[in-house]
């Protein structure tokens, strides 16, 4: 496929994508519908970042929590405590990320994966408890409160619902396309090479240490990025935002959705938000609910609903090829076993 | 040229190389043989990178790259394939042998796809020409046979256009038929891309028919070295290593 006319096709799909969605208010002119996209953009950016670690580069990231925790949080005390624009604020939380990332992964992504994935949840756990005991700046077990001031910047007036939508849906939109592009370049099949077969990388000229270290930095920073959508969505921050649960959410949308495409985790989200919301209006036992709904996809489909629906397509199409290039005519007949 | 020095490593009490020199001359074809265990991988495994020597000089054109790591050794042109294939299973051939080239040419790390692809498509496509995979381009690799496993393993490898290629037992776990054609495709890439070839068999007709020189290891000494002529007839060859194979094969 041609490099630039793909770049060309994901950004138009992603311009229709958002004009669709600032179309839907009209369509269901409901605050809870506008409430569901506004949480399925924080929570679809922070599970495709996660998924970035996960699917993509084979890092099982159980603290990616860390990420969201430290998005809202910074976010919030930026804006209250600097009179600062809020894209300025943006910007610095970021910045933020990135730093804490570039240390935390320098320490973590050279461990093999189970070391890793617990010594991510002990950073995050870090965080969580930093939250707890600095309460004369960040509120402590009672959160962040008191509001968020939202100066209004190129015209969008966040303290406008509508516009909170929109500015959701656009970020939404932008870092999907920007996740999107980054695991289709070079440095995503790098990522996936890595994943595959981290004995062999090396001896292909790839700093296995350096690559997954950037993969681990850009998953923060986007992680971050639905942190501070979340802190706009409750005009605050709170300790459960840093809390483990919050990682274990986003693992759920992506065993859920699916890790072998893209947009699985995205998918995942909506399942999960959705699950919450109705699960949580029928009964109270909102947990064991929602864990038998997990464990049916574990044990019985035994991945996401879009890796179910691309293996099939996949299935088919290597079939297909495997049979092509055989030479007897006879092998085309049987679907693929060699070298399963 | 690559010029080994002196080359040793232990496991525990295991001496799995020691005290090895040898010469390879730019250009030059040679096999590597001696029974299982002799030390052959562990010699590779050296040269790669894959393991710090404890003593010992390896010299790639007069610099010394004993105790670099992998990705700088190979960025000095020395590119390996494995006893056992090492590929990338969820990766489509073509996919993997263009991001072996990236990786070489240093844009494994662009984010961005707004650079000339074309010259590494090309390079990925005359490989996969070279090995015989242009068929299977667009085949996962976990769905390929062993033996185009193997090739595959090779490509990847030969994308970077080594000056120096080590295949470790190319032809380990086919059938004869497979195996002369392995040797064939193995021997024509040689020929056309000169660089110099080492390459560890166990199976002494393809050894003599196409090796310039042959060095035995044995217990991680180099036992001896020479034309395929000469280690036919040396005595010690013969006697601890080639053995009733040898002359069952040539009686
Ligand atoms: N990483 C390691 N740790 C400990 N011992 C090792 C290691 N690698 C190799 N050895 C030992 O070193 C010796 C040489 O092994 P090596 O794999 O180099 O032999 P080889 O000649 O390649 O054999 P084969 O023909 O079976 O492939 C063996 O005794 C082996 O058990
Ligand atoms: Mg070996």
């Amino acid at each position: 496929m041609n490099a630039r006319s793909s770049l060309l096709r994901d950004s138009l799909i992603a311009i229709a994508a958002f004009l669709l969605l600032a179309a839907l208010p009209y369509i269901f002119p409901s605050k809870g519908f506008t409430d569901f996209v506004v949480r399925l953009a924080a929570f679809g950016i922070f599970a495709t970042s996660l998924n970035l670690l996960v699917g993509y580069s084979g890092m099982e990231s159980f603290g990616h929590g860390l990420y969201f925790g430290l998005g809202c949080y910074t976010f919030a005390l930026i804006m209250q405590n600097f009179a600062v624009s809020i894209p300025v604020a943006f910007l610095l939380t970021i910045l933020l990320s990135v730093v804490v990332a570039v240390v935390v992964g320098s320490i973590c992504v050279n461990l093999s994966e189970i070391y890793f994935a617990f010594l991510t949840l002990a950073f995050q756990m870090l965080l969580h408890s930093l939250i707890i005991a600095w309460t004369p700046i960040t509120g402590g077990d009672q959160g962040l409160t008191g509001g968020i001031p939202r100066p209004p910047f190129l015209g969008i007036r966040l303290d406008n619902y509508y516009h909170l939508y929109l500015f959701s849906s656009g970020l939404l939109v932008v870092c999907l396309l920007a996740m999107h592009h980054i695991v289709q370049s070079p440095f995503g099949y790098t990522l996936r090479m890595i994943r595959d077969n981290v004995s062999r990388a090396p001896f292909l000229g790839i700093n296995v240490f350096r690559v997954r270290l950037m993969a681990y930095v850009i998953a923060g920073a986007f992680g971050a990025v639905g942190g501070m959508i979340m802190s706009l969505f409750v005009s605050g921050a709170f300790p459960d935002f840093a809390y483990w649960t919050i990682s274990g959410e986003a693992i759920f949308m992506i065993m859920l959705g699916g890790i072998t495409v893209f947009l699985g985790p995205l998918v995942g989200a909506v399942m999960l938000l959705l699950l919450n919301d109705v699960v949580t209006k029928l009964t109270s036992h909102y947990g064991i609910v929602l864990g038998g709904i997990i464990l049916l996809f574990a044990l019985g489909l035994r991945k996401g609903v879009l890796d179910f629906v691309a293996d099939m397509w996949r299935d088919r199409r290597q079939a297909t090829l495997s049979a092509e290039s055989r030479s007897e005519p006879v092998a085309s007949a049987k679907p693929v076993a060699a070298g399963e | 040229m690559l010029k080994i020095e002196n080359l040793s490593k232990s496991f525990g009490g295991v001496a799995a190389t020691s005290d090895v020199s040898l010469h390879f001359p730019q250009g030059s074809l040679s096999a590597v043989i001696g029974p299982n265990g002799a030390g052959k991988t562990t010699f590779f495994n050296l040269i790669t990178g894959a393991l710090r020597p404890d003593k010992g000089r390896i010299l790639l054109d007069n610099e010394d790259i004993a105790g670099l790591s992998p990705p700088e050794i190979v960025r000095r042109g020395i590119g390996r394939a494995f006893q056992i294939a090492r590929i990338f299973p969820t990766l489509t051939v073509h996919d993997a042998i263009l991001g072996a080239v990236q990786a070489h040419r240093n844009q494994h790390t662009v984010m961005s796809r707004r650079f000339p692809l074309v010259e590494l498509e090309e390079r990925a496509a005359h490989v996969m020409q070279l090995v015989g995979l242009t068929g299977k381009a667009k085949v996962l690799s976990r769905n390929l046979s062993h033996g185009d496993q193997k090739l595959l393993d090779i490509a990847l490898a030969l994308v970077l256009e080594p000056r120096v290629l080590l295949l470790d037992e190319p032809t380990a776990g086919m059938g004869p038929e497979e195996r002369w054609a392995m040797i064939d495709t193995v021997h024509r890439m040689w020929e056309l891309e000169r660089m110099t070839l080492i390459f560890i068999e166990h199976d002494m007709s393809i050894v003599f028919k196409i090796a310039q020189s042959v060095k035995v290891l044995s217990y991680g000494r180099v036992l001896a070295e020479g034309t395929p002529d000469e280690i036919r007839r040396h005595p010690e060859v013969i006697k601890a290593y080639l053995g009733d194979e040898f002359e069952a094969a040539h009686a």
